[in-house]
């Protein structure tokens, strides 16, 4: 395949991980793994095989882990909590179960925060790349909306926009649809599927539903704290 | 690389989302701040009117001679006794020099003292009021009027007529209220004053002063300096009382030491005469302050509560600002803005309305014939204590908001959104 030659964006590197409460359990266990640049790759398995917990892991929210992981050929393991935030900032974009959007604000400025917080731009060159990610997940009428005035779709599309603001390295996903309806599940994996070959975006996606691995470029299988297959 | 419109625009739109909540809570702040600087206003007020009543008239020195037997005896001063011990009994005091000695230069020396703001000198002179048979035992103040007004706020207790009038009119005196009304002497009529010596003196009412103190008013009458050395029969150069106003009264009990070594008189300062006053100054100040920040305690416990309710339920906005990249630096900072916020608009609209409610109360009639000059209830507007009510009221809520922030900047954004 012509993607092994892109550079590696995201690498674990025999990740192992307990759960201490009540009793003592490996729930990773020298986890190996690489995304490469472009790549749409899945992670399924069982409910409580470490698929999230590992997601969390790569992600750099949690950091009590054993082994090492590598965003950008940067090894992030021992780094502290304000650097971990400016990569997550800057490198990651996430999309979650649940859209997690501020009601308080529109969704523009929703859209416009990591971008803000990042704080490379301009706040009007902030607010046009805003309306341009919404433009791309067709939200771009609704946002001068409330995020509360939106149904659960556009909420996670909003999210997605979002993910997207700070053209990160890789987006990672924790079951993106798993809140959504057959229809807005489709829409959902839509975007991502043209994220991934239009915009050559690197997505790292955590599912249970077989239909969306199924439409991955690698799906990567694991059971009970262990990759089978396609890491 | 963070800008600080973020931060405080994130911080405003949480407080806007429970504005109830917050409005509340600085309802709290300003209720502590109105009441703290409303209660220190009014009783600094109440503490500068008793102390004005006593210290401000009074000289922070006050040099006299006291009565007192004299300290040499002819018996001591004869050869033949020279290595004896001599016992002498009922020694009486000598009272005929009740006059400071070369009181005219001691008077120039003090004008010219830097550290003297002004002097007045006085001649208190024994006297009987005469009215029909009766014989008022009484005191009369022989003083400059000016040096008086000017220094120990003369005029502000004389309640009809004018102070100057004592120089203006020959023979005038100022009769205590207390005197006036038992004499029954009214502005213009002459009133008979007889000295301890038995002169029998006619003075022209031209006012009366009323202390605040009623047996000071019974008793005290004022003339001019002038008119008491006739009525007493003495040169110029009689004096009795020096007072010493000085710029900084805490030099006052020194001062009173090197007058006394200096001219051999006896010297009182302000602050042992009117001990007392002091104590019960700070005692008062003491409680206002002490009752001021429990107030304000309590609304840092409102700011808490409302913090910490206000994180329970903003968790998820907390967890995805951490995720997409706020450090827990920033969303303690959030909550602290909040806090502050809530402090600064609560404790400036305390401070407005503290004022507001200080003029009101300062707008109440206050009538007591102890207190002439005062027709409302005193309160002072010292801007110290709208300072320290506001630094208060931001210290208060930074420490309130301090603990939920912390609580804040340490959620983990993993056990809350994994728990969805």
């Amino acid at each position: 395949m012509s993607q092994n030659e892109n550079p590696i964006v995201l690498e674990a590197r025999k990740i192992a991980k307990y759960f201490h409460d009540p009793a003592t359990i490996k729930v990773l266990d020298s986890v190996d793994m690489q995304v490469r640049r472009g790549e749409f790759v899945s992670v399924t398995g069982k409910s409580g095989c470490g698929k999230s917990t590992l997601l969390y892991i790569l992600s750099t929210m949690d950091t009590d882990y054993e082994g090492e992981v590598l965003i950008g050929g940067r090894s992030v393991k021992g780094m502290k909590e304000a650097d971990l935030a400016l990569i997550r900032n800057e490198k990651i974009g996430f999309v979650f179960q649940f859209h997690y959007l501020l009601n308080e604000f529109s969704v523009l400025k929703n859209v416009m925060l990591p971008a803000l917080k990042l704080g490379k731009l301009s706040d009007k060159e902030i607010e046009a790349r805003a309306m341009e990610k919404l433009r791309i997940l067709g939200m771009d009428g609704q946002a001068l909306k409330k995020a509360n005035q939106l149904s659960g779709g556009q909420k996670q599309r909003v999210a997605i926009a979002r993910a997207l603001i700070n053209d990160p390295l890789i987006i990672m996903g924790d079951e993106p649809t798993g809140n959504l309806d057959k229809k807005n599940s489709d829409t959902v994996f839509g975007i991502f599927r043209s994220l991934s070959s239009e915009f050559n975006q690197t997505l790292l996606v955590v599912t249970h539903d077989p239909e969306f691995a199924a439409g991955t470029d690698r799906i990567v299988e694991m059971e009970d704290g262990r990759v089978l297959g396609g890491g | 690389m963070l800008r600080r419109g973020l931060i405080s625009g994130i911080a405003g739109a949480m407080l806007m989302a429970r504005w109830r909540q917050s409005l509340v809570a600085a309802v709290g702040v300003m209720f502590s701040i109105t009441m703290f600087v409303t209660l220190l206003g009014f009783m600094t007020g109440l503490n500068d009117l008793l102390d004005g009543l006593i210290l401000n008239r009074s000289p922070h020195v006050r040099l006299y001679r006291d009565i007192r037997p004299s300290a040499e005896q002819p018996l001591s001063r004869d050869a033949r006794y020279r290595n004896s011990y001599a016992l002498v009994e009922s020694v009486k005091p000598n009272g005929n020099r009740m006059a400071i000695y070369n009181g005219g230069a001691i008077l120039q020396t003090l004008r010219q003292d830097p550290r003297v703001q002004g002097v007045a000198p006085k001649i208190s002179a024994q006297v009987f009021y005469q009215t029909g048979a009766i014989e008022l035992t009484g005191l009369i103040n022989g003083v400059e009027p000016e040096a008086e007004n000017r220094f120990f706020h003369f005029g502000d207790y004389v309640r009809s007529g004018k102070a100057e009038d004592l120089s203006r009119v020959p023979n005038s005196i100022i009769l205590g209220k207390g005197v006036a009304d038992k004499t029954m002497a009214r502005i213009g009529d002459i009133i008979q004053v007889v000295t301890a010596a038995g002169d029998r003196v006619p003075l022209k009412v031209v006012g009366f002063f009323q202390s605040g103190l009623m047996d000071i008013d019974k008793v005290q009458s004022y003339t001019s300096i002038g008119t008491a050395r006739k009525l007493l029969g003495k040169d110029n150069q009689y004096v009795t009382d020096l007072q010493v106003k000085l710029h900084d009264v805490t030099m006052a009990p020194a001062l009173a030491i090197e007058y006394r070594k200096r001219f051999e008189t006896d010297a009182e300062d302000i602050q042992t005469a009117n001990s007392q006053f002091e104590t019960g100054s700070s005692v008062r100040s003491i409680i206002s302050y002490a009752v001021g920040i429990t107030l304000l305690v309590v609304a840092g416990f409102g700011i808490y509560n409302i913090l910490n309710m206000m994180i329970y339920e903003k968790m998820d906005s907390i967890a995805i600002l951490k995720a997409t990249g706020f450090s827990g630096k920033d969303v303690n900072r959030i909550f602290i803005l909040i806090a502050v916020r809530i402090g600064a608009a609560g404790g400036a609209a305390g401070l407005v309305t503290g004022y507001l409610l200080s003029s009101a109360i300062d707008r109440i009639p206050f009538n007591t014939a102890a207190l002439p000059t005062v027709t409302t209830y005193p309160i002072n507007y010292n801007p110290k204590f709208y300072i320290i009510a506001l630094s208060f009221a931001l210290i208060t809520t930074i420490l309130a908001g301090w603990f939920p922030a912390r609580k804040a900047s340490k959620v983990d954004p993993v056990s809350i959104i994994r728990g969805k």
